[in-house]
């Protein structure tokens, strides 16, 4: 009975193509932001800000960075972490070399040199599709972290790449309690989100989504399959660079370059396949989700183990997390591909009906 | 001169036990149009196979063919509980289920077999042959000259498979056109199933050669990262390109992490060495530039 | 007939595309003049999607002049077609399966929008109005088609006679002065090929495009189009108006049969 549109009615094109045309949605956003910003920074512990919500938001930047290359663009890349690691050892460098430069425009660089080795990593793009770009993609993966770990300039000659982040000040006011991070993250966060959902909802997402769904009809309407494809390269690249960048400054620390592994591109991926492939809201449901489920399976195994009486040691649970994220990536493949989000869109379209649904 | 061919013929030799990956992937890529990502994780599992079996006082023979057994279930439940489910999605997501079959495998063979690094004795030994080393000077490994035997014989009983059996004429077809063998009678689903196995049959001769050289551990499931330039290389569905591929890919990275390192250390100080963990895919990317469909593959016209 | 046929704009001279050592079309001339419907039939395996293909760029004959508006064209990639104004519909459909029919039509404007991505991002400048603007041109397609009903609609649920409206709707977008059609009758009841008959009538009638067609069906080539080309193996053997064509002996040949 709450969630309805009837009654909504759109007397214009403009209130039909608003950011969430449903006024229940506009309610739901807003009081969610509400949470972010004042709920959530007043009871939080500080173990929540530095151990789940700063890396969820870091995450599901990353998440959305990626989903935009391959859930709309249609552009499957293996390589996400390397373009995470461009942007943190960008935002060191540019924090180390450019004297007095503001961090918000640090990260904005940072993601800027991201989105440059994104498109040069996705010229074959034009070329290939498929896994075949995939495999292009690992070229990325490996070379980059190799080259952040060869080249001492990159991490100012700090043993095997290690570099520790700089403080960070706006207007003369430093970030450092887990509170302040977490409030500068989620400023970020929110932005970039509600750009990526501007972007995809106007031309330059359906150009995306048209050569995504098949690529010789959009160049037959007039879509340049290039720069298309670069685009959606360089705004993923520069998502997950602004991803990496806050990464290293504003929940680690510190970081290495064989910390940005192929295993955390496939984090990544996992995050957008759970979530949903080609969605925004896919993007945080996945990142909490392979955030959380180590957790709970940290939890929960020893519990059931000592239930049961059954031996049980660390090593094991590492294994049994592998083995459900495997699991869990061909149940939904098989079973929902569009994942969570469309779970979540499911359940809206019964409320709409809800209590009678016929 | 002398260690410039003692590199090459090394990478060579080494490029063959990439073939032998590779092969795996082009088996199921043929037949099915699956690209596997699992086929490392394959090999991780089938050489984790044979020494678990052999701790538990099964000999080698016994072990191997019960590896064989293993792996040829697991392929038949992959084919049954997975790709069947996912008929007619685009190849893209078949080919992130095989991501996700990787991490089952991955999770589940040390679960079972136990993950701690182990060495597979299969009686050969990896040291220099002497007659070479005497005659030209050069270190040769005798492993690599067996395992390059064994990929050799392989190969040669694969191609028999396919082009005189019943199920080799079978498989050809299923790999031409899948609806077209239907239409005839050929039962699709079994003949995968029977592809999965030979896939499982490959993994487990390449696990027993990585498994012995490098001894058998997690490092095991790299292999698969690293034929993967191989098939970029030679194409996905050529067999021929997969062990031509595989020589290219194990020369030229050798030979690239001898000689390129000393240039960017004059140039830039510092140490450059790990080439070879790009090397390859760097290749492979440049090549796709110049020839998208590989070595051996076929161009592919869009119809409209 | 009321409409005013005019000169020529496109003429195609001695086209011949290969593919390896396949010959998909042998030294073909025809042209198309303003206005006009133009037919090309064929058994199946003419050539005919292949001499669509050449027209807007998808494939590139290996030999022949194609002159375009009085300007010869050399080596055209399809986005350059669509740039001028050529918008076309494929036998089988091609829609993008993943997005709702107002996006999908909304695409076939996307030539005409030139606000940045960093406007959309930001939602600034160009970006809204475009979208508005753009919005209710795609509403008069909609309309025009009747498929009000399904604009929010996913394509990928609609039956097939929809999807071939919306394919239409696509091309129609885009305002063009030359549409290519590529059988769009195929596989609909007699009530849908009468309605799509209407709607390319329409087109033709009310915004005087040029319109090459394709169909299989002979009552309704003969009926709408000026003139017919016919192909048989990739080579010309007919062309002029329909009645003449009916005659030709070689057409009769090719269609029925080399016995009769």
């Amino acid at each position: 009975m709450l969630y309805r549109e009837a009654g909504q009615f759109k007397t214009t094109y403009a209130a039909d193509q608003q950011l969430f045309p449903i006024r229940q949605d506009r309610l739901g956003v807003i009081a969610l932001l509400a949470i972010g910003f004042v709920g959530v920074p007043l009871f939080a512990s500080e173990y929540w800000f530095s151990a789940i919500l700063i890396p969820f938001l870091v995450f599901s930047l990353a998440a959305l960075g990626l989903n935009i290359l391959t859930g709309y663009a249609g552009q499957l890349s293996l390589g996400s972490a390397a373009f995470m690691a461009v942007g943190a050892y960008a935002a060191y460098n540019f924090q180390l070399r450019v004297e007095g430069i503001p961090i918000l425009v640090t990260f904005i660089m940072a993601g800027l040199t991201a989105a440059g080795v994104g498109i040069l990593f996705g010229l074959p793009s034009l070329r290939i599709k498929g896994f075949y770009l995939a495999v292009a993609t690992l070229a990325a993966q490996f070379f980059i972290v190799w080259c952040l770990t060869k080249f001492p300039w990159l991490s100012n000659n700090s043993s095997s790449g290690v570099i520790s982040t700089q403080k960070m000040f706006i207007f003369g006011h430093e970030f450092d309690s887990p509170r302040e991070k977490y409030l500068l993250v989620l400023s970020i966060v929110v932005f970039l989100s509600l750009a990526a959902k501007n972007m995809v909802r106007s031309s330059t997402g359906r150009a995306w989504m048209a050569v995504r769904d098949m690529d010789v009809a959009a160049s037959v309407i007039g879509i340049r399959l290039m720069p298309t494809k670069l685009l959606a390269f360089a705004v993923s690249s520069f998502y997950c660079g602004v991803a990496g960048a806050l990464y290293a400054f504003c929940y680690l620390g510190s970081v290495e370059p064989d910390g940005f592994s192929l295993e955390l591109s496939f984090r990544i991926l996992f995050m957008i396949i759970i979530g949903g492939v080609g969605s925004i809201l896919g993007s945080y449901l996945g990142a909490a989700f392979i955030l959380l489920l180590p957790i709970f399976l940290d939890i929960a195994l020893p519990f059931f183990a000592n239930l049961f009486g059954l031996p049980f040691s660390t090593a094991t649970v590492s294994h049994i997390q592998v083995l459900v994220f495997g699991s869990l990536i061909m149940f939904f493949l098989i079973v929902e591909p569009h994942g969570l989000a469309r779970l979540w869109q499911i359940t809206k379209e019964k409320l709409r009906l809800w209590p009678f649904p016929h | 001169m002398n260690f410039f061919f003692e590199v090459l013929i090394g990478g060579l030799l080494s490029g063959v036990m990439y073939a032998l990956v590779a092969l795996g992937f082009v088996l199921i890529f043929k037949a099915s149009g699956v690209f596997n990502f699992a086929q490392g994780a394959m090999v991780y599992l089938a050489a984790l196979s044979v020494v678990g079996c052999m701790e538990h006082g099964a000999p080698l023979w016994l072990a191997i063919i019960l590896a064989f057994i293993i792996m040829t279930l697991f392929g038949i439940a992959t084919e049954k509980f997975v790709l069947r489910k996912l008929v007619n999605q685009p190849p893209i997501t078949l080919f992130m289920a095989t991501i996700g079959l990787a991490f089952f495998i991955e999770g589940l063979a040390p679960m079972v077999f136990g993950s701690e690094p182990r060495a597979l004795e299969i009686g050969i030994v990896d040291e220099p042959i002497e007659a070479i080393l005497e005659s030209a000077n050069m270190v040769i490994s005798k492993f690599d000259l067996v395992a390059s035997g064994v990929a050799a014989v392989l190969v040669t009983v694969l191609a028999l498979f396919f082009q005189y059996t019943r199920v080799g004429r079978a498989l050809r077809a299923v790999a031409d056109d899948h609806q077209a063998a239907l239409s005839i009678g050929i039962p699709l689903q079994h003949i995968w199933a029977i592809v999965w196995g030979v896939a499982g049959f490959v993994a487990l001769v390449a696990g027993m050669m990585w498994g012995a050289r490098n001894g058998v551990q997690f490092a095991l499931t790299f292999t698969a990262l690293k034929a993967l330039p191989v098939l970029i290389l030679g194409g996905f569905t050529s067999v021929p390109g997969a062990i031509v591929g595989g020589l290219i890919i194990g020369a030229s990275e050798k030979l690239a992490e001898i000689y390129i390192p000393p240039v960017m250390q004059s140039a830039f100080g510092g140490n450059f060495g790990g080439i070879e963990g790009w090397f390859p895919y760097v290749l492979a990317l440049l090549f796709l530039l110049v020839r998208p469909e590989g070595l051996f593959g076929e161009k592919h016209i869009d119809r409209v | 007939m009321s409409k005013q046929i005019g000169d020529v704009i496109l003429d195609l001279q001695n086209i011949s595309l290969r593919f390896g050592g396949v010959k998909a079309l042998t030294d073909i001339s025809f042209n198309v003049r303003e206005h006009e419907i133009r037919a090309i039939i064929g058994p199946n395996g003419a050539g005919k999607s292949s001499m669509l293909n050449v027209i807007n760029g998808v494939y590139h004959p290996q030999e022949g002049k194609i002159v375009f508006r009085g300007a010869q064209r050399e080596k055209m990639e399809p986005h350059m077609a669509a740039r001028q104004n050529i918008a076309r519909t494929f036998q089988n459909i091609a829609l993008f399966k993943g997005m709702t029919v107002l996006d999908n039509i909304m695409t076939g404007r996307i030539t005409k929008m030139k606000a940045s991505f960093v406007e959309h991002a930001l939602w600034f400048g160009r970006a809204k109005k475009e979208e508005l603007e753009h919005r209710k041109k795609v509403e008069e397609v909609i309309d025009f088609l009747e498929i009000q009903h399904i604009r929010k609609t996913p394509v990928g649920r609609l039956p097939y006679g929809l999807q071939k409206r919306v394919e239409l709707g696509r091309a129609l977008a885009a305002e063009p002065s030359m549409l290519l059609l590529d059988e769009p009758m195929a596989g609909m009841n007699v009530e849908e090929k009468q309605d799509m008959c209407r709607f390319i009538l329409d087109v033709n009638d009310q915004f005087g495009t040029t319109i090459v067609l394709i169909e299989h069906d002979m009552g309704v080539v003969m009926d709408i189009s000026d003139r017919v080309v016919v192909l048989d193996y990739g080579k010309k053997i007919g062309d002029g108006v329909p009645d003449e064509v009916k005659n030709n002996e070689e057409v009769i040949k090719a269609y029925l049969g080399a016995g009769h």
